[in-house]
């Protein structure tokens, strides 16, 4: 690792005054699960480390029935998985939060650095950039490209969105709450992630000057809700899809239905279509294998991943099935 | 340099410490305590579990300076002098052991899950351990030996009463 400076401030303020305005100068730790072995494999090289866990205010949970759910950036998952009142009212998110594997990173990882880790794409991871370029070329189309985006890749990013709960989170309609030198502001987690362009853009809106201090959940309002993970090991290890259903039922009929897919694009890949073939009909074992496959409709898989569309699919129907049971 | 202070094995410990340094080389280089395994440094094996304030996390993972005021408890301090903690006589009595690479995260995560759970069921077990990599051979002898600790822990307990 390269030598930095590091700093513990104990307020949000004090922290935001140590921010540059230049991604990769500064960066953020919490629980260190992500930050620590990118910078261990020189992935970021930041001359100055500022460490969050010293601020308290930002560890609470709290619920109420008027504005839902409100969790710090530090809550850690397993804190998360601890709470009974957010079990109760959003089961999904519970299940999402379980899918992170193992104990240790459950204890260490929060919710805030869960939503701002890093692809894992294995050119990033290796030095090659967001973008995996090398002599002004993407290596991805022509490489090892079985767990790249198999939505949303049109342009010059191929990896996938890494998080665990930003699906169902913004299946839920939350939002993230961010500090910056002018103050706070509230983004829809929907609007929170954006497909870089360039190799110094970033996966998020985030600024690098501001901080992500908390997440706010609606209140749940009888949704029935599920998420479907689809793995190829369960020990530690990221899905290669999930599926996050969130449903709203009057008298056995969809009134609305939001299903976000996870790991298959470059951002948390929202699926109105998904829900279009749900709205207005009774959920059925065929219905929800037409919402599978509208949801991988427009689905533009790459040499090696063409097997992820029929497991999105799949997650998709599995997810829709899993919450209309109430299984989660 | 930066002076930490923390609880190591029950005792107050300081040391100068580095940026960038981690946890695993302070407690391997600084006091010598080789039992915690720097294995793939980068926290997908579990070789350096350690309990930080009763709870399992990869020490690889977490600067030395975030020890300040925590307790940090390694596999060496887990025994009562000569006397095996249950979780280690477990692994013994049940040969969950083969190279030992893997061994003092995994009984350290184990006495953390059975400090929260005392009686889990195996597909809990598993769960617990599935961030504790073996190469060696398989779960299945460690998987009985959690079993055989937790109800060596809770024949203890009943004992007590």
């Amino acid at each position: 690792m390269e030598a930095f400076e590091y700093a513990s401030p104990h307020t949000t303020e004090s922290a935001l005054k140590l921010l540059g305005g230049r991604w990769g100068e500064t960066e953020i730790l919490a629980g260190g699960t992500d930050l620590i072995s990118a910078m261990k494999d020189r992935v970021t090289t930041p001359k100055r480390v500022v460490n969050l866990k010293k601020i308290k205010g930002l560890k609470r949970i709290e619920y109420s029935a008027h504005s839902g759910l409100r969790m710090g950036a530090l809550v850690t998952i397993q804190d998360l998985l601890d709470n009974k009142v957010a079990r109760e009212h959003y089961p999904a998110l519970a299940q999402a939060a379980d899918g992170i594997r193992g104990e240790q990173m459950r204890h260490m990882g929060t919710v805030g650095g869960e939503l701002l880790q890093r692809p894992r794409c294995w050119y990033f991871r290796n030095g090659y950039g967001l973008l995996a370029q090398y002599q002004g070329k993407s290596l991805v189309p022509d490489g090892q490209n079985r767990y790249h985006a198999i939505l949303g890749n049109s342009g010059p990013a191929y990896f996938v969105n890494a998080s665990s709960l930003a699906p169902i989170l913004i299946a839920l309609g939350g939002k993230a709450r961010l500090h910056g030198p002018e103050g706070e502001r509230e983004v829809e987690l929907r609007k929170f992630y954006t497909t870089p362009m360039k190799e110094e853009d970033r996966e998020y809106v985030l600024k690098p000057n501001e901080i992500l201090t908390e997440i706010l959940v609606p209140p749940d309002k009888g949704g029935k809700m599920a998420v479907y993970e689809v793995r190829e090991k369960t020990a530690l290890d990221w899905p290669l899809v999930a599926a996050s259903v969130v449903l709203h039922l009057s008298g056995g009929t969809v009134r609305s239905a939001r299903v976000v897919l996870g790991h298959v694009a470059p951002v948390p890949w929202p699926v109105p279509e998904a829900g279009q073939a749900l709205e207005g009909k009774a959920v059925t074992e065929e219905i929800a294998d037409q919402a599978g496959k509208a949801a991988v409709s427009k689905a533009t898989p790459l040499s090696q991943n063409g097997y992820k569309v029929r497991l999105a699919h799949i997650a998709v129907k599995r997810a829709i099935l899993s919450a209309v049971k109430g299984e989660a | 340099m930066e002076v930490v202070r923390f609880t190591l094995n029950g005792d107050p410990v300081e040391a100068g410490v580095r940026a960038g340094e981690t946890l695993v080389q302070t407690l391997r280089e600084r006091f010598g305590l080789t039992g915690t395994k720097q294995g793939c440094d980068l926290g997908d094996c579990g070789a350096c579990t350690v309990l930080f304030d009763g709870e399992p996390v990869l020490s690889c993972l977490v600067l030395a300076a975030d020890a300040e005021g925590h307790s940090v408890v390694t596999i060496e301090g887990l025994s009562n002098g000569e006397e095996l903690h249950p979780v280690q006589k477990a692994f013994l009595d049940e040969g969950a052991v083969q190279c030992g690479y893997c061994t003092p995260g995994m009984v350290l995560t184990t006495t953390a899950l059975l400090d929260a759970n005392p009686d889990p069921t195996e597909a809990e077990i598993r769960r617990a351990l599935s961030g504790n990599l073996c190469r060696c051979t398989g779960y299945t002898k460690i998987v009985r030996a959690v079993r055989r600790a937790a109800e060596a822990s809770r024949a203890d307990g009943r004992g007590g009463e």
